[in-house]
């Protein structure tokens, strides 16, 4: 697979990452790349192997369903540009 | 005793300008879980709180926070695969849905795309008595629910309110079996039930813990057949997605609408596109959502945040246990062993709390007596105060109480109606109530014997009438009881009468 321009293009979009127009070859060509690596992982025979999910062997860590957080809007909120009643205030979107 | 002879309904037909059409529907239900936590935080999960208040960092994607999941919800996810009669997947996991929305701080949602934690399930959706539409379930997975946008706050901003950010939500992902606008209206009906009777969601749509996204296609007669014989999609025609409705009357709508709208499509020559709409009941209109189709690559993949969730048969197996008896089954045995009739039983175990009341009752009891009190007096009293069974004033054992009344011979029927109005008012125990306020029938056949003799001796022209036509004999019937102030026992009454008046 091969990714040209207009891809590397649609990519950024999707990832709200602003790349200009005369990035976007050097960008394709990165991307081109690093899936050239993944093509060599992929000639490695790996039936019958377990993905590994951990590097130690763990349990995914469980939590009670006990209201332990909150309280904090102004915390919440500390970093917001714009707050206004409570809410964070953004630029109007409506579907 | 589960009878599952049911017939299946018929489909439901649209006539276009050319052809007939019919509707195939799929729909995807998110129920909110009912924890007292977040799915992977700690954050309350109240409805209508202070906005952001209920914000843990995680939730707000603060740099460095990490999530932990809430084994609650995973108990719950498990719970409702039980009860739709699913596969449990003891290996799930994470993934990320990558979009931007202001409402969407980590920007993605974490779900589960690739391994969701219930597999294939069914639900059987009554549409009549012995007719049912059974529902294939594809699957359930977690996932966490966005937060709120206000835009009617100010004209040029949009208000976010990250509460419901990381709330814990259930997708359940139905197969396209549904096939008309009643169906899907009764197939939501039938999971918010067993919802219910589960405790895994409070069902209401109102506050959004119920919502659905309603996919919708049309097909010519017999094309939705070949679909089921081959599972093959292309025999089916393009879907559109409405999203988020949470008012059946609405789906109902939105559904129609949208046939109707794919119809004229597709009549006039044209293709319909695969997209997201959204239903304007205002208008009476889908419209697309342009927004959502640019966004629609998730670039899902596995969340690195999260171990794959891993859990056990034997915690399966326990959760399996201590399950309720379901809708399904709790109307089968109300039939069996209460002899009531489908529709009695249905009204009976529509809602849990209705049917462990309904019990209650019949416990001891006639039980089609006991339905009929709960049904008729009862739930026909609490909906002219627009109550529901859990602020009935009435308990099971002051309603048993009237009718152990009327069985004892006590009380007629229609006292019974009375002292069932003081109980529903004053409250109190029925019998104090008959025995201090003289209600209490008069079965002493001496007595009403006094009071026959005593209409017939003033009433001699009726007399005679009455012995040229027996049915008249009503009539003294009626004296008497007025007579005796609806005391006295009808029966007994008509009995002597009849002798009375020679009639036996």
């Amino acid at each position: 697979m091969s990714i040209d321009q207009s891809t590397a293009a649609r990519v950024a979009k999707l990832a709200r990452i602003k790349v200009e127009e005369d990035a976007l070859p050097a960008l394709a060509a990165e991307f081109n790349a690093i899936l050239g690596f993944i093509e060599q992982l992929e000639e490695v025979d790996v039936e019958g192997v377990e993905p590994m999910t951990s590097v130690t062997p763990q349990r995914l860590k469980r939590r009670a369903d006990v209201v332990t957080d909150g309280d904090q809007q102004d915390k919440v909120l500390a970093n917001a540009p714009d707050a206004r009643e409570g809410f964070f205030a953004v630029p109007k979107v409506v579907e | 005793m589960l009878d599952l002879t049911f017939d299946t309904p018929k489909p439901k037909v649209i006539a276009g300008a050319r052809q007939d059409w019919e509707l195939v529907i799929g729909m995807e239900v998110h129920a909110q879980v009912s924890s007292k936590a977040k799915l992977f935080s700690g954050a309350s999960t109240t409805f209508g709180a202070e906005p952001n208040s209920n914000v843990a960092f995680v939730d707000a994607a603060m740099p460095g926070m990490l999530p932990v999941i809430n084994e609650f919800c995973v108990e719950q996810a498990v719970r409702t695969g039980l009860g739709l009669k699913a596969d449990i997947n003891l290996f799930s996991a994470f993934d990320r849905k990558n979009y931007f929305y202001p409402d969407l701080p980590q920007g993605y949602q974490i779900s589960q795309l690739y391994h969701p934690i219930v597999g294939e399930g069914e639900v059987i959706v009554e549409m009549g008595e012995g007719i049912a539409r059974q529902v294939r379930i594809e699957r359930i997975h977690l996932e966490q629910d966005a937060g709120k946008s206000i835009h009617d706050m100010d004209p040029a901003m949009s208000f976010v309110d990250l509460n419901r950010t990381g709330v814990a939500l259930m997708e359940i992902v139905s197969r396209p079996d549904i096939r008309g606008p009643e169906e899907a209206a009764a197939y939501l009906g039938k999971l918010r039930q067993i919802l219910r009777y589960l405790g895994t969601c409070n069902g209401d749509m109102q506050s959004g813990a119920m919502r659905a996204d309603v996919n919708v296609s049309i097909c010519e007669p017999g094309a939705y057949e070949r679909y089921q014989e081959t599972q093959d999609f292309s025999h089916l025609g393009t879907r559109c997605e409405i999203k988020n409705m949470n008012s059946m009357r609405f789906i109902q709508q939105a559904i129609m609408v949208e046939a109707e709208r794919q119809i004229r499509i597709v009549e006039g020559g044209g293709k319909v596109e695969q997209e997201t709409r959204l239903y304007d009941p205002d208008k009476g209109e889908t419209r697309s959502m342009r927004s959502k189709e640019e966004a629609h690559d998730y670039r899902y993949f596995p969340d690195p945040d999260l171990l794959p969730l891993e859990i056990e048969q034997a915690w399966v197996d326990d959760i399996k246990a201590s399950l309720p008896e379901l809708p399904d089954d709790k109307k089968a045995r109300f039939m069996g062993d209460f002899g009531l009739t489908d529709y009695d039983a249905s009204v009976l175990t529509a809602e849990v709390e209705a049917a462990s009341y309904f019990e209650a009752v019949a416990k001891g009891r006639d039980g089609k007596q006991a339905a009929n009190w709960v049904i008729n007096e009862l739930f026909g009293r609490l909906k002219k105060e627009e109550h529901d069974i859990t602020q009935s004033p009435v308990s099971p054992d002051q309603l048993g109480g009237i009718i152990d009344l009327i069985a004892k011979g006590d009380i007629s029927g229609k006292i019974a109606k009375d002292v069932f109005e003081i109980v529903y008012t004053e409250g109190g125990d029925p019998a104090e109530i008959v025995e201090a306020r003289g209600m209490k029938q008069v079965t002493d056949t001496g007595a009403i014997e006094a009071a026959v003799d005593e209409i017939i001796a003033a009433n001699p022209a009726q007399v005679e009438k009455a012995k040229q036509n027996p049915k008249l004999a009503g009539w003294f019937v009626g004296q008497v009881m007025k007579a005796t102030g609806g005391k006295a026992n009808p029966k007994a009454v008509n009995e002597i009468v009849s002798a009375k008046l020679g009639q036996q």
